[in-house]
């Protein structure tokens, strides 16, 4: 009797520790749907064979959705999520009010070094590393190889917006329905604001001075935006207010645009023979400039953050740590090829002989190095952010002057219009907001 | 007296009818179209998209990438439950309301109505932290409650307008015969009314069933519908129009396919009454 309750006894205590010991932590990850977010999903059996304690659950979404989701659950501490994929917006607003936990005891063979110095940078709040990049962007110039010989012309690799002038002139064919120039219209914070943002400061414009008054009612934005318009009535596609990334993208895999400056993620897509007609045809250069010390690119990345107070932070951390590692990079490598590694996060991937046979490694890296979101334009600003300004109240002020700059582009309204409605609104909004005293 | 129709005044109404119809429906052929084509057909111009190869391939992928049939259930719970939910408290309400009307009943109407006008954002963070505190944060529950709350405007309105053609003294006979409200409600009432009952059914499961805002906050996984499913197919940077198709038309097929069915029923439950 006494041994079978001992040996009764014995069992549950030997299941009991098994049990402890197969305790499975599940961590939900809220994520964007870029190709590289799908592909890590895809990648998920490398990091359960490591990580056998820990189940990842991905709930992935459209990038809007999914900005407007987080949000609510970060600013509520709803707690449906530990891990969110962020971007280099929200990364410092985020941080300043201490929604996301700092990432600083990484371990050591994390190398937190190697992190790209512009990308870390735009994700440091008070010294702490308050989300780790996965994957990095900026804008070039996409251009068309046999349009530009056509035209007789070199694309320097480094070109001005002078050239790109004389290039769009040169390439537009209206009849056979070849545009010069393709670039966002549709109106948008993240739309073409992005753009348009990112090009003002090749101008010498800002959005803010340093005591916070916006600048539009000033020449260097006057003449951004003239020269945005008269670019893109003479040389741009019909109704390009309504053209985002994805028209944009169909117009020039259809052979359409002599030249498009948007996102360096593009550069996958139009040299993709599977989906676009010019795939070898296709030639990429910096950012124009104006000769005054910045170039017109834009900085984004998307990041991995843990919201702060999540019952899970060590699977969280470790998770993190992973998908944002060398080791995944490799991974990605072995499994993938080369040209499909996240890009735009790390120097070492960079100095991989392997990465350098990518087409568009060199220019994505100069691009990316180019663009420092602590010194966005020429003169001096009290913001953080090339594309953007990482203040809250961004998004609506962005997209509302994004509506009165894209009027401008379909001739609802002039030019002086735009500027001057968009110097009330801002000034209004940011007095509202406590800015302007 | 009927109106005179001539063949040719036939055949103008007839053609005008088919062309609006086809008009209204295209943007719907075009996704199933593009749907069974690739990446790269997808984005030719619609003569060459016409003339491209057919392929299942997208519908692969979305399977391949997507949990299809848990998105698939979870609509279906969220859509049925939250409309019988909605009947079992409309119905006597709509009742009280077309039989026995207050001084203040037709206030009361437009008060209930205008609820809808007020923009659903406004209250995503209060909704937000009671689901949080009770623990309904992603549970398909808690959005049965906020669907049926959403559309029980619209069905108490739509139930009041179909009851409100049922003679009154139909209902006295029954209660002269000795009917109880209960009685009344479910033996003499509800059978009348099924037409229109069917028709507020059929249009409410198809408004949960694309409610789209609430069910992609309140949400994450466990009772995500089939709008978070399309939410993962659509991208302001990169859009695969032959994936994103393929995935539309896997999210509307089964509401489409319902309508189909039930459209005599649909078109007389939503005329029923416009005529007098």
């Amino acid at each position: 009797m006494t041994m079978t309750l001992r040996a009764m006894l014995g069992a549950t205590v030997a299941l009991t520790l098994t049990g402890a010991a197969l305790a499975e932590t599940t961590i939900t990850v809220a994520t964007v749907n870029n190709g590289d977010m799908i592909r890590m999903q895809g990648l998920m059996d490398a990091f359960n064979a490591k990580h056998p304690d820990i189940k990842v659950e991905w709930v992935t979404l459209e990038e809007n959705v999914l900005r407007q989701k987080v949000t609510t659950d970060v600013a509520t501490k709803g707690g449906q999520f530990d891990v969110m994929t962020i971007g280099t917006y929200e990364a410092p607003i985020w941080g300043k009010q201490g929604w996301l936990v700092p990432l600083n005891d990484l371990p050591a063979d994390y190398d937190v070094d190697d992190l790209l110095p512009a990308i870390r940078g735009g994700l440091t709040v008070d010294g702490n590393l308050i989300a780790a990049p996965f994957c990095g962007e900026s804008s070039m110039v996409i251009y068309r190889t046999d349009l530009m010989e056509k035209a007789g012309l070199s694309m320097p690799e480094a070109p001005t917006w002078a050239f790109i002038k004389e290039a769009a002139a040169a390439m537009t064919d209206k009849g056979s329905e070849v545009y010069g120039i393709c670039l966002r219209g549709k109106a948008g914070w993240g739309e073409n604001m992005a753009f348009l943002s990112a090009m003002s400061n090749s101008f010498g414009a800002k959005w803010f001075d340093m005591e916070w008054k916006p600048q539009f009612d000033q020449q260097p934005w006057k003449d951004t935006l003239a020269f945005y318009l008269d670019l893109m009535t003479n040389y741009g596609p019909p109704g390009a207010a309504n053209n985002g990334f994805n028209e944009n993208l169909a117009l020039f895999q259809q052979g359409k645009c002599g030249m498009w400056i948007d996102a360096t993620v593009a550069a996958s897509f139009v040299t993709n023979a599977a989906e676009s007609t010019v795939a070898d045809k296709v030639g990429f250069a910096l950012a124009p400039d104006n000769g005054l010390g910045k170039r017109g690119n834009w900085l984004w990345a998307w990041n991995l953050a843990i919201p702060a107070g999540t019952q899970k932070e060590d699977a969280a951390k470790t998770f993190v740590a992973w998908a944002t590692s060398k080791e995944y990079l490799a991974l990605v490598a072995e499994k993938e090829g080369w040209a499909n590694v996240p890009p735009g996060t790390r120097t070492s991937l960079y100095e991989n002989p392997e990465y350098q046979k990518v087409p568009f490694a060199k220019m994505t890296l100069d691009s990316i190095n180019a663009a420092d979101p602590t010194k966005p334009t020429v003169d001096e600003v009290p913001y953080v952010g090339v594309q953007f300004v990482a203040i809250p109240e961004f998004q609506g002020i962005g997209t509302a002057v994004g509506q009165m700059f894209s009027a401008a582009l379909a001739g609802s309204s002039s030019a002086e219009d735009a500027l001057s409605q968009a110097q009330s609104f801002t000034t209004n909004e940011m007095t509202r907001a406590g800015y302007i005293k | 007296m009927a109106r005179k129709t001539t063949a040719t005044r036939e055949a103008i109404t007839t053609v005008a009818a088919w062309t609006i119809g086809f008009l209204i429906f295209f943007p719907i052929l075009w996704i199933i179209i593009l749907s069974f084509k690739s990446e790269g057909d997808a984005i030719k111009t619609p003569l060459a998209v016409l003339t491209s190869d057919w392929t299942l391939h997208s519908y692969a992928e979305v399977q391949e990438r997507s949990n299809y049939a848990r998105h698939f259930w979870n609509s279906v719970v969220l859509s049925l439950g939250s409309t019988i939910v909605a009947l079992v408290i409309a119905i006597p309400a709509a009742w009280s309301m077309a039989f026995v009307p207050g001084k203040r009943t037709k206030d009361l109407l437009m008060w209930m109505l205008s609820t809808k006008m007020m923009p659903a954002v406004g209250v995503l963070v209060p909704m937000y932290l009671l689901f949080r505190d009770f623990g309904l944060l992603d549970s398909r529950i808690g959005l049965v409650g906020v669907l049926t709350l959403i559309n029980l405007p619209i069905v108490i309105w739509m139930l009041y307008t179909y009851f409100k053609e049922i003679p009154g003294e139909i209902l006295e006979a029954a209660r002269m015969d000795g009917a109880n409200l209960r009685s009344e409600i479910l033996y003499i009432l509800t059978p009348m009314a099924v037409p229109g009952i069917a028709s507020t059914l059929l249009l409410n499961v198809i408004l949960a069933w694309n409610e789209a805002f609430w069910t992609l906050q309140l949400t994450t996984s466990n009772a995500a519908p089939l709008t978070q499913f399309i939410a993962s197919y659509s991208s302001p940077e990169g859009l695969f129009y032959a994936k994103l198709s393929a995935a539309s038309t896997m999210a509307i097929a089964p509401i489409l396919i319902l309508g189909w069915f039930s459209q005599k029923q649909l078109v007389r439950g939503l005329t029923f009454g416009a005529v007098k």
